[in-house]
């Protein structure tokens, strides 16, 4: 062993991550060598950047390529999942500046830290080493904690800031810890290799070792995607956030958390598939009934939406205790159409919204739909589709997810979730009812709708009708990512 | 020779890491912390693995420490105002407890006796720990090895931002 | 097998013993006349003002965080400079990329102004 054998090293599974890093290098120098004023330049490079590596990504479809020595690949499970972050990144750039402004919070290194989280999110999921996975959970939450707290001005940021560091580092912790005891029972950090070794043993669901490291793996991912009974961050971190940070961390980081937790449980541990899909089963409950029973109480909008981020998070988790093709191209597919309808809700609550994050409460939406009918309307199909109704995406996504639950035959699991999908209309539908039923309490000068917030809008009420019309396009592209794994 | 130089290693590391706890004043815990962290490090090298020694004392004595020392400092906290916690430590007492006898059914019931890695002690011992370390960081995990780069880097932009008085 | 950390257990051992004898022998030998101006906090010669326990600025906090990073980084060159004849250029691709992405952190705080006391 004396001389060492230089790896093979393929550049192309990681291009769109390393474009990305260079450009928010980029970002960060032009922030500190330009002159100060006004950063919205910044906004537009961020946007015109992700564009170009959705493309870069684009162009990845259909290859598999491993590299790294196995460290990262590129397969259609990854690039499905890139493109969900870029889009999440993408909606929340346009919809950051206006808001930053207003706040008095637009300084530059907000993009560059929004292009590291997906650089973070993006290793997420194309990562199949355990370290990957793990240095890609920390830079997203790095950027992540940095950005809840962006606005320090405000003393709910700051609050937000440091309750998501303090349980993320503590969440982070037990991920950490599983990671190594599942290392101490394989002898490897390879997700596939892990396989293999676990495949190879007389009876894995003996190795307590094993277990434990599964066990602590699924509670560091249970924070990060914010089950219960993990949830305790989710609605002060949402409230206090900036409101484009808010939207963008249910939709990004969520969809990051799945990602990973999919390919270390589907592609690692299937051989202990009936431990695992008991687990889920019993937090999926938990996750949807407490999001939604909580959900029912809340008056702020920002709050009542991060319960209802909560009880999507389990509906998703039906399709990860399904396991099989059908539940698991739900949550992928379940996933794109939230990083729309929820983005867009955010957007709207952004411009109802006034300096210093007043007029936040449902009540302050009364008369929206007789004020700014257009908003109004696309504020209606957010929540459509948040609910569950047909004709939206979301409708189609929870119909995936629960039949993949049939399917398996976890009858009762799917009653349980179009219950709370049907007690979640309430406080979705009590939105509308102030929309279009109440008189303003008082008068106040609407915010401007500028140029890009209104792609935002257009791009997300586009994207929450087009799947829920013809779902077959994206479920096709869905259920081709989730086979390779 | 070696089991008694362990004993008076975790004599030291038990005495230090209960004087954490019990220090009236947070400066003298955070001293004894430094202490612990030290025995933690003689463990290491005791375990063969001077890089990971090398590294509790640099990063965790020496750098963490100091950030810890200064998060007292800025706190400001007084010897009187600590208060009593008695069901608190109770409560600890019970967990650590648990924990413990966890940790000794895993290490005895699991198959974590036998290593499973193609890294034996042998090989650790001739060709040396810091260069098996190095070979794995810079051939085999070489992507994580950059990813790191990002992430501090990712850490000094936040810390700047968060802690900076005009940004 | 521990032969070869002798050294650093000598250098321990009289370090602690220099510590303690010079309290010990201190304590034992040196006069002992105890007034209130002897007990107050040495302000080189004035009088104290105040107490001596203030609230530490935030800036501190800032550079300890930054050289914890940087000290990070630094722990990193160790293994590669064990191994810096046998990566040979490739080790100093990856090094050089790794040094290049911080420093482009060195650059951002610099220009910021984070290292100036303001």
């Amino acid at each position: 062993m004396d001389m060492i054998s230089i790896p093979v090293v393929n550049m192309t599974p990681i291009l769109p991550e390393i474009f990305l890093s260079v450009l928010a290098m980029v970002l960060l120098l032009l922030n500190v060598f330009s002159p100060s004023g006004k950063k919205s330049y910044l906004a537009y490079i961020s946007f015109i950047g992700i564009a170009a590596t959705a493309v870069l990504v684009g162009a990845g479809w259909g290859g598999h390529i491993e590299s790294f020595s196995g460290a990262v690949i590129l397969d259609n499970f990854a690039t499905f999942f890139k493109m969900i972050f870029l889009l999440a990144a993408g909606l929340t750039v346009l919809i950051s500046d206006q808001y930053m402004e207003r706040e008095e919070c637009n300084h530059g290194e907000l993009y560059p830290l929004i292009l590291f989280t997906v650089v973070g999110m993006m290793l997420m999921a194309s990562g199949t080493d355990l370290m990957t996975i793990f240095l890609g959970l920390e830079v997203m939450s790095v950027s992540l904690y940095v950005l809840a707290g962006f606005n320090r001005n405000n003393k709910k940021s700051n609050e937000a800031g440091l309750k998501y560091f303090l349980l993320g580092a503590f969440s982070t912790g037990f991920l950490l810890y599983g990671m190594a005891l599942t290392y101490g029972a394989t002898g490897t950090t390879r997700v596939y290799k892990i396989a293999s070794v676990v495949g190879q043993m007389t009876l894995p669901s003996a190795n307590i070792m094993l277990l434990a490291g599964m066990l602590l793996m699924m509670t560091g991912f249970a924070f990060k995607i914010a089950a219960a009974p993990f949830h305790m961050w989710t609605p002060d971190v949402y409230e206090g956030a900036p409101t484009p940070m808010t939207a963008f961390m249910s939709a990004g980081p969520k969809a990051a958390g799945f990602a990973a937790l999919l390919r270390i449980l589907l592609v690692a541990l299937p051989t202990l598939q009936i431990e695992w899909s008991q687990l889920l089963w019993v937090l999926a409950v938990l996750t949807m009934t407490v999001g939604n029973i909580t959900a029912l109480r809340q008056d702020n909008i920002k709050r009542m939406l991060a319960y209802s981020s909560i009880a999507h998070a389990g509906y998703a988790l039906v399709g990860l205790v399904a396991g099989n093709g059908t539940g698991t191209a739900g949550i992928l597919f379940y996933m794109l159409s939230y990083a729309f309808m929820n983005i867009g809700a955010f957007a709207i609550i952004i411009l109802v919204s006034k300096k210093g994050e007043t007029n936040g409460n449902v009540m302050d939406f009364a008369g929206l739909g007789f004020k700014r009918p257009l908003l109004a309307v696309a504020m209606t199909i957010f929540l459509f589709s948040l609910a569950g109704m047909p004709p939206t995406a979301g409708f189609i996504g929870k119909f995936y997810l629960f039949s993949g639950a049939v399917q398996k035959g976890y009858i009762w699991l799917a009653v349980i979730g179009v219950l709370n999908s049907a007690a979640s209309v309430y406080y979705y539908l009590r939105v509308m009812v102030y929309m279009y039923m109440k008189e303003p309490t008082e008068e106040f000068e609407w915010t401007q709708v500028t140029a890009p917030v209104a792609l935002a809008l257009i791009i997300s009420v586009a994207g929450s009708m087009i799947p829920g019309i013809v779902p077959s396009f994206i479920l096709e592209f869905a259920q081709q990512a989730v086979k390779l794994i | 020779m070696e089991t008694l130089f362990f004993a008076i290693v975790s004599l030291v590391a038990i005495i230090s890491a209960i004087l954490v706890i019990t220090c009236k004043n947070p400066i003298n815990s955070a001293l004894s912390l430094i202490m612990t962290f030290f025995c933690l490090a003689t463990y290491y090298v005791m375990l063969d693995a001077p890089f990971m020694a090398a590294v509790q004392v640099m990063v965790y004595a020496g750098a963490i420490m100091v950030l810890i020392v200064f998060t007292i400092m800025l706190l400001n906290i007084r010897v009187n105002a600590t208060q009593k916690h008695s069901h608190r430590i109770l409560l600890g007492s019970i967990i650590g407890f648990f924990t413990l006898i966890n940790t000794i059914v895993l290490l005895v019931k699991s198959q974590a006796a036998k290593p499973v890695g193609p890294f034996t002690g042998d090989m650790i011992r001739n060709i040396g720990h810091s260069e098996l370390i190095g070979r794995e960081m810079f051939t085999t995990f070489l992507l994580p090895f950059e990813i790191t780069s990002i992430l501090l880097l990712v850490a000094i932009v936040g810390s700047v931002i968060l802690a900076k008085k005009n940004i | 097998m521990l032969g070869a950390y002798l050294p650093i257990l000598l250098l321990v051992i009289v370090a602690v013993g220099f510590g303690l004898c010079s309290l010990v022998f201190s304590s034992l030998i040196g006069p002992k006349k105890i007034s209130a101006l002897k007990l107050s906090p040495y302000e080189s010669g004035c009088e104290p003002v105040g107490t001596a326990r203030e609230r530490f600025s935030i800036k501190f906090y800032l550079i300890a965080m930054l050289f914890i990073l940087f000290d990070i980084e630094a722990v990193f060159l160790y293994p590669w400079a064990i191994l810096y004849k046998k990566l040979g250029v490739f080790g100093l691709v990856e090094m050089g990329l790794f040094i290049v992405i911080l420093f482009v952190g060195y650059i951002y705080v610099w220009k910021k102004g984070a290292l100036e006391w303001e």
